[in-house]
């Protein structure tokens, strides 16, 4: 193809491998050297919100899409103040009251969207492979924000940033995800990352909650959260979705609670203290005690902030992650 | 269906005849038809004057295809398939008969409906169409249909596929009743309660991809229920679309015991794997699910060894944009028609797992024997349903071209070997390929 005669000056030459393509989908499949750059990216990214202007103009002009077909508050809030602290022009659709809800069709919607000529799609959608299925219709970049009981990989970036914070690099590390894997999208998503990370992975719960086929994701398994405390360097607590009980999976909450709780009297058991996740929000006496959620060894609160930065990342690298925005982007030091 | 049979004598002569019905193979003989009958197959034989003669050399000439499994459509989605052009794909596909299952709207359970259906196909005027007619009202699994009167209008089996037959108890009943016509009771074996809301196979790639999956043990423990309650009542139940390993064990120890259990195989179940479900490809999506290499390596020595009697298709189009959509709301199922005979030629006959005798006794002998239909034999006096196929013929899959108003199918693009040139109903021709160059 060769250029018109009055062709723009060449834009500036993208950064070196890695990059992340088009889309985040999902973790897996990602490179370590591909989740190092986002992780690398959002750490200074953190500062923006400890401004007193948290601004930077590094998404000016781009118009991002939060599209939440599914409720989820945190997950969409988190993602608005990214956009915004980026200063990307933005709009939510939640899906009651929107044609979303008139039965419009994910097709339809992906027609319409591009149809507007967005550059970013968030999408929250309660069905597995419905970021992707939207990735593969439309040009604009999609980030799926969580996709039925798939993957939920801006979660799974923020866990990782907190681990990394607080053990350095996360080679060698045992990390348990503790709780309800069968329904998770964060579960798959942590697996992923971790083990591209070269953490050491496993899972703890009622069998009844772990896929059958767990094992094929190279995970360790535990029965028992008391052999999972006395294995693990950090837990990370799923919510237990109380439905579950109704769909019969676990017989009783209380029960749950006596047999798979992640209490202070197990914390206290353990030989070394141990970090504590949850992607909340939190059933307090359910999956976690509130001595523990509040306890010194939680960063749930850690995560909430890391989120925000991890989201900025991952926008700031998919909208072309060109170097001088980048510095636009961390300001002045 | 013709209802007059073709008056020109037809003489489909110096192909590969081959009809194990009756031990026939042989490398280039004739085959000649008279006033809807076959009138002589096998060694050549003397061009009669007034005769039409087709060259068949190079290709294998078979009693017509019979499908004893498709989805119609007809009445109630006629803008997805409709009898006429189901009968049209069945023809392009070699298939010189089939049976439509009574999943309409409204559900073919009953002597009208089921007339309704005989009279369309006569009309469409391509290949035969056999009705089935439910098992429950509605296909509600509490009533019986009346069988009797179904039977009376030309129903050839019963069947709430689709659907399992989940009461034990109306399953026994409808084994029972169904003897005193003489028909199979088809079933769809899937135990709700397990299968619920399942999108694919339960196993590793369900689990990655994270879509709520089917237990090949849905499948298994509905089987052995119906081989169970075939021998309590000496009733025929044929198990649809068998799926795993275990189904194949268990109607495997069904017949050592001589208990009348019979049972089909679809053409995806015998090529694919649950990997094709990767990306959340909707058209690799089916019910029952696709399962693993195991459980296809066991359905292909099953078809091989006759365990598993017949390879039906399950032909179930749906809309292009029925598909479009998240895996988890879009419809199950897929065309086959048109591509049954290329998978097995591929994926069985080519690699050396079936004979092209044992292909023709799978998909036309042994499907009029189990069920009881006219065909399936070349013998003197037959009916003159007659497919003629290359089985050298390699052929691209474009869903585009296809008969049936269904476009949906996992094999779109992908090379075949093994096709239908020409396609033969009570003596007259109702497909003819021969004009496209091998
Ligand atoms: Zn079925
Ligand atoms: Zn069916």
């Amino acid at each position: 193809m060769s250029a018109p005669a009055t062709a723009p000056p060449t834009a500036p030459a993208p950064p070196a491998a890695p990059s992340l393509g088009k889309d985040l989908l999902g973790l897996e499949g990602l490179t370590r050297a591909q989740i190092e750059l986002v992780l690398d990216t959002a750490a200074p990214l953190r500062a923006v919100s400890e401004r007193a202007i948290k601004k930077v103009p590094t998404l000016r002009g781009q118009t991002v899409v939060n599209l939440f077909f599914e409720a989820s508050t945190r997950t969409r809030v988190s993602f608005e103040f990214a956009e915004k602290r980026l200063s990307a022009d933005t709009v939510s659709i939640a899906s009651a009251g929107s044609s979303v809800s008139k039965g419009e069709t994910l097709v339809d919607t992906a027609r319409n969207l591009e149809a507007m000529k967005i550059d970013t799609v968030v999408i929250r959608h309660g069905s597995s492979g419905a970021a992707r299925f939207l990735a593969e219709r439309i040009d604009s970049t999609v980030i799926n924000a969580g996709d039925g009981t798939h993957e939920h990989p801006t979660q799974g970036l923020l866990d990782l940033l907190t681990l990394r914070d607080r053990f350095g690099a996360l080679d060698g590390r045992r990390v348990c995800i503790v709780g309800d894997v069968l329904h998770s999208r964060v579960a798959r998503s942590n697996v992923f990352g971790l083990q591209a990370l070269g953490a050491e992975v496993a899972v703890c719960g009622p069998r009844s909650l772990l896929p059958n086929a767990v094992d094929a994701l190279g995970v360790k398994v535990f029965d028992r959260v008391e052999a999972a405390i006395e294995w693990a360097e950090a837990l990370n607590v799923l919510r237990l979705q109380l439905e579950r009980m109704q769909a019969g999976y676990i017989p009783s909450v209380r029960e749950y609670n006596r047999v798979f709780g992640v209490t202070r009297e197990r914390l206290e058991r353990a030989p070394r203290d141990l970090l504590i996740l949850h992607p909340g929000p939190m059933n307090r006496g359910v999956e976690i005690d509130s001595d523990v959620a509040d306890g010194p060894h939680s960063v749930i609160l850690d995560q909430v902030t890391n989120g925000v930065a991890v989201r900025m990342a991952v926008l700031y690298l998919l909208a072309g992650g060109r170097p001088d925005l980048a510095e636009a982007a961390r300001g002045p030091a | 269906m013709s209802d007059a049979p073709e008056a020109r004598p037809l003489l489909l002569a110096g192909g590969r005849v081959l009809d194990p019905s009756q031990g026939l193979d042989v490398a280039a003989g004739d085959v000649l038809l008279v006033g809807g009958r076959v009138e002589h197959a096998g060694e050549r034989v003397g061009r009669p004057d007034d005769a039409t003669v087709v060259d068949c050399a190079g290709l294998v000439v078979s009693p017509g295809f019979i499908d004893v499994h498709c989805h119609l459509r007809e009445p109630g989605r006629e803008d997805v398939e409709t009898i006429a052009t189901g009968a049209r794909a069945a023809a392009a596909g070699g298939f010189t008969a089939v049976c439509a299952m009574p999943n309409t709207d409204p559900v073919t359970d009953n002597q009208a409906a089921v007339g309704f259906i005989v009279r369309q196909a006569q009309r469409a005027a391509a290949s035969r169409v056999y009705p089935v007619g439910a098992i429950t009202l509605g296909q509600r699994g509490e009533t019986l249909a009346e069988f009797g009167e179904m039977v009376g209008a030309g129903a050839v089996a019963v069947s709430d596929d689709g659907k399992p037959v989940v009461s034990a108890h109306i399953m026994r009943t409808a084994l029972e009743y169904a003897r005193t016509f003489g028909i199979p009771v088809a079933n769809h074996c899937e135990e709700p309660t397990l299968a619920h809301g399942g999108a694919m196979n339960e196993g590793a790639v369900s689990m990655r991809l994270g879509l709520k999956g089917i237990p090949s043990e849905a499948e298994e423990i509905m089987a052995i229920r119906d081989i169970l309650l075939a021998r309590r009542t000496g009733g025929h139940v044929h198990l649809c679309h068998m799926s795993t390993a275990g189904s194949v064990d268990l109607i495997r120890w069904g017949k050592a015991r001589g208990i009348r259990v019979t049972a089909e195989v679809c053409p995806h179940h015998l090529s694919l794997t649950e990997d094709a479900v990767e990306g959340y490809q909707t058209n690799a999506k089916m019910n029952p699910p696709l399962r693993t290499a195991a459980d296809v390596e066991a359905l292909q020595a099953a078809v091989r060894d006759g365990t598993i009697d017949v390879v039906a298709t399950d032909h179930a189009p749906h809309h292009y944009d029925e598909k479009e959509r998240e895996f988890a709301d879009a419809p199950n199922g897929i065309v086959g028609l048109e591509t049954a005979l290329g998978v097995i030629v591929t994926w069985l006959v080519a690699p050396g797992v079936l004979s092209y005798a044992q292909l023709v006794d799978r998909m036309a002998c042994a499907p009029a024997r189990v069920f009881g239909l006219p065909g399936g034999t070349l013998r003197r006096g037959a009916p003159a349903d007659v497919t003629v196929f290359d089985p050298e013929r390699r052929w691209t899959v474009d869903p585009a071209t296809f008969r049936s108003k269904g476009r949906n199918t996992p094999y779109a693009g992908r090379t075949l070997q093994g096709r239908a040139v020409a396609t033969v109903v009570a003596g007259g021709i109702v497909y003819d390929d021969r004009s496209t160059p091998a």
